[in-house]
């Protein structure tokens, strides 16, 4: 049965009338064509359909749409438009971090939340903050380290 | 190592903020207006005769697609490299996961409803499963009477029988892998839609004149009435080399019938249990010994898994065979293989192509050989390192250095390995090793003559913009930005001048397909070439094309029939140190550090270099720990990314990456190839420091947490004999 839910999706309100248990990553994908969400695993293994939930990085194909209700949600779309996210794309481009890229839109999720949370993390603490990503093509060293250049370029920007 | 104007100081590249913003389209993000939806109808049990498939009413709108759908003068086969996998079963089925038929239709969550409403009922046969099921044709012979899909032989110096005669000792081994699952990131899916009086595919795929070739056949139409259009690709490594052709020919069927697009995206769980593999192996090491303990001769059987159809195998068989002595040159050597028929899921191509599973096993016997004399394994198998000028494998000589003592210098000191092998005793639960490998860079022997002849195009446009134009795929190696690299480097305009898009058949030449480490080295040394003619030109002329074909250097014979003469002009080289230790009560195995040196020529670009190393290095490591897929009557048991355990960012520390500079002569700038090079060894230098840190023998891989402690309890000690 459809229900009418309302939330905002990159600083904009949305409404959509839906199951509410359709997976959000669906809703993402279909209804508002945010294809930067990727679909690698479809049980939260891999982290490539990462998003930001009230600013909590959570895996969209895990969550019923239902639970969307009321809350504010930012996609890689929605991120890649704000200053910090501009930042990590930035230091991913020329830290080499990017192969097939299909992790990658999460692993720029992932970067944000570690950075939103510690702003100079150490190594082990950006493994530790990527752990729920899988990347088949890099081996991660790259990621991390533009990960690093990221909080280095940033500096301040990452206090706010 | 770069210096200003060198091409290896690395570029950003190409095609990385569109893949960090999610602008980039990969198949499952495109919108085909109006298409149908497919999914797979496919067996469930290993080998049997269908009897019925039992079809639930279809809503209209909706059908089934299978073999009788093949229009008059079609030939319901895939044309791979063999052809013998067909479209759609039609009364036999060999395998788990063969394809029926399709259903399609307009709304994915009918059709969702449907499929599990389809029945097939079977009379079913006994399977055989693994290469001994296989071998001992367990329930009746299926391919060629004896289940030998492919068999070859290869053989250099003093006769192997007559040398064993004399031998002091003989030492017989065997060494095995297992199964590998691909995980490219993104999932195989693509679409065909019917256009004009022919058909478009856009596929997430890595060889698209592969498929245009492979699938016209079932329409008994030419290969150019198919155009394909390669999507953004999430990752391949073999796995989308020959496996698109297996979607893209029913999907062709379909289109053909409905008239309509038609697409098809497989979920994980679908994708995992449905594909083609690594090659499960078994090498049996025969190796004669004089008093002293000096290998005279190495004799191996080489037995791959290769399924129930034999597809790509006998080429992936034949690298398995040609690298089997490793980087060593033996007084004699022999060789034997086998592409045994099982009925699993075909195995094909996954990085390396054969050769990282005798590699393996050659760095494991090796290791063996040492410790059973009480020797140093890096000790004993640098008595045997192939040199310039040596004789290989299939009797051809190695043409290029051997820069093996300085990468192994360079690996020594990153690793401090001296010190820790002291320090590190046997059993201790700290354990440090080495392995050496190499990769004959592109088709074997004069292939890329005789076989591909690929070609390539460059065409300057009034704006000063030149596009490269050859079906080479980006699938994240780095291609799309390289070859635009090459060209702009030769003719010394910004990168940002060059254009090169993923391919279309109808505007490309078949420049070969983008496999076997040969896109660098072979169809970027086609691209220096063009570019090298365009450049006088350049700025006189406003619009033009130059065209380059590949032609193989004199001198370098080969004979496909026999396997005997050049079979690889330029080898990648590598050495990789890795050290473990492993907890004594739960037998967990922490990477404590990982240190390679690779050769594949003069670097076209430092960091993709680095992110090909990290990545392959990596990915050896998983197939030699964790990554565990067994098949149990015909059925994959690891099914979903939480079952099959590829590695994670905590699972290693950083690697410590150093590169030789040993310019090629044949490719652009002096590279040649790596992308298959980089995983060949690390799984034999991660089961070399476990071994060595549990005194244990280790002849099968992959060895799981489970199989550590199983090892611990029950295993063979390090230096005795079998
Ligand atoms: S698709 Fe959601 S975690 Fe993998
Ligand atoms: S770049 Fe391919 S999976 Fe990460």
């Amino acid at each position: 049965m459809n229900v009418k839910l309302e939330f905002t999706l990159n600083g904009k309100n949305v409404t959509v009338s839906t199951d509410p248990l359709r997976r959000l990553i669906d809703v993402l994908r279909e209804d508002f064509g945010c294809t930067g969400v990727k679909e690698g695993c479809s049980e939260g293994e891999c982290g490539a359909c990462s998003i930001l939930l009230n600013g909590k990085m959570v895996t969209s194909c895990l969550i019923p749409v239902g639970a969307a209700d009321g809350q504010d949600i930012v996609t890689i779309e929605g991120l890649s438009e704000t200053e910090k996210g501009k930042l990590i794309i930035q230091a991913f481009a020329d830290g080499g971090a990017v192969q097939c890229g299909f992790c990658i839109p999460g692993m720029v999720v992932a970067a944000y939340s570690i950075l939103c949370e510690n702003p100079d993390p150490t190594e082990d603490e950006i493994r530790l903050g990527i752990s729920g990503n899988i990347c088949r093509c890099t081996g991660y060293d790259l990621i991390v380290d533009s990960i690093r250049l990221a909080a280095e370029r940033g500096g301040s920007i990452w206090k706010k | 190592m770069a210096t200003v104007n060198d091409i290896s100081k690395s570029v950003r590249r190409v095609d990385a903020v569109s893949k960090c913003e999610g602008k980039a389209k990969y198949l499952p993000d495109i919108d085909f207006r109006d298409c149908l939806w497919a999914r797979m109808i496919r067996s469930s049990v290993p080998r049997g005769k269908i009897i019925k498939v039992n079809l639930p009413d279809l809503p209209s709108g909706y059908c089934f697609v299978d073999y009788r759908d093949i229009p008059e003068g079609g030939h319901n086969y895939l044309h791979m490299i063999a052809t013998d996998w067909k479209c759609f079963a039609e009364d036999e089925v060999r395998y788990v996961g063969e394809t029926i038929g399709l259903l399609v239709g307009p709304d994915r969550t009918v059709l969702a409803d449907l499929i599990d409403r389809v029945s097939v009922d079977y009379e079913e046969q006994i399977p055989a499963v693994t290469i001994d099921e296989g071998l001992a044709c367990k329930g009746g012979a299926f391919v060629n009477g004896n289940n030998i899909h492919c068999h070859l032989k290869i053989e250099t110096g003093e006769n192997a029988d007559e040398v064993f005669k004399r031998c002091a000792k003989i030492v017989e081994e065997t060494v095995e892998t297992g199964f590998q699952e691909h995980i490219y990131l993104e999932t195989n899916g693509a679409c065909c839609c019917p256009e004009g009086d022919g058909y478009v595919i856009y596929a997430s795929a890595q060889c698209p004149f592969y498929i245009r070739k492979s699938i016209a056949p079932l329409l008994n139409i030419s290969p150019e009435k198919i155009t394909v259009r390669q999507t953004v690709t999430g990752g391949a490594f073999g796995g989308k080399e020959h496996f698109p052709d297996v979607l893209c020919g029913p999907l062709l069927v379909a289109a053909h019938k409905t008239g309509k697009c038609v697409k098809m995206v497989f979920d994980r769980e679908e994708d995992i249990e449905n594909s083609v593999k690594r090659h499960p192996s078994k090498v049996v090491f025969k190796t004669g010994l004089d008093k002293e303990g000096n290998i005279l001769v190495m004799d191996s059987k080489v037995y791959y898994n290769v399924g129930g159809y034999l597809s790509s195998s006998f080429v992936v068989l034949q690298r398995g065979c040609f690298h089997v002595a490793g980087c060593y040159s033996f007084p004699s050597f022999r060789s034997e293989g086998f592409g045994v028929a099982t009925n699993t899921f075909p195995s094909c191509a996954f990085r390396g192509f054969g050769a990282p599973q005798t590699l393996f096993a050659v760095e494991t016997h090796m290791c063996h050989l040492a410790q059973m004399q009480g020797l140093d394994p890096l000790e004993f198998k640098s008595r045997y390192f192939i040199k310039q000028g040596d004789t290989t494998s299939t009797n051809g000589k190695v043409v290029e250095k051997v820069m093996i003592p300085q990468m192994l210098e360079q690996v020594l000191k990153a690793s401090d390995y001296r010190r820790k092998v002291k320090e590190y005793k046997i059993g201790s639960g700290r354990g440090i090793g080495i392995s050496f490998y190499n990769h004959g860079g592109a088709f074997t022997g004069n292939g890329e003559q005789s076989l591909i002849k690929a070609h390539c195009r460059l065409h300057k446009y009034p704006d000063g913009h030149v596009e490269i134009l050859c079906g080479q795929t980006e699938m994240g190696q780095g291609f799309h930005t390289i070859l635009p690299k090459i060209a702009a480097h030769v003719l010394e305009i910004p990168i940002e001048k060059v254009v090169f898009e993923d391919p279309d058949t109808s505007r490309v030449p078949d420049s070969g397909p983008t496999a076997a480490s040969r896109s660098t080295m072979i169809v970027g040394d086609l691209v220096e070439k063009a570019a090298k003619l365009m450049k006088d030109r350049y700025s006189k002329e406003s619009e033009f094309e130059i065209e380059t074909e590949y032609e193989h250097p004199e001198g370098y014979p080969w004979n496909q029939d026999t396997f005997q003469g050049y079979a690889y002009l330029g080898y990648g080289w590598g050495v990789c140190a890795v050290e473990v230790e492993v907890d004594p009560c739960t037998a967990e195995v922490a990477v404590k550090g990982v240190w390679s040196s690779h050769d594949g020529g003069h670097p076209v670009d430092e960091l993709i270099v680095h992110g090909q190393v990290n990545g392959g290095v990596l990915q050896g490591i998983g197939w030699a720990s964790t990554e565990v897929m067994e098949n149990t009557d015909g059925h994959f048991r690891q099914t979903s990314m939480s079952d099959y355990i590829v590695p994670t960012s905590m699972d290693c520390p950083r690697q410590g990456v150093d590169l030789v500079d040993n310019p090629y002569e044949w490719g652009p700038f002096g590279a040649k190839g790596l992308g298959e090079l980089v995983f060949n060894g690390s799984g034999a230098a991660y089961i070399d420091a476990l071994s060595r840190a549990i005194g244990k023998k280790i002849n099968a891989i992959p060895v799981p947490t489970e199989k550590v402690m199983e090892y611990i309890l029950h295993g063979k000690k390090l230096g005795e004999a079998d």
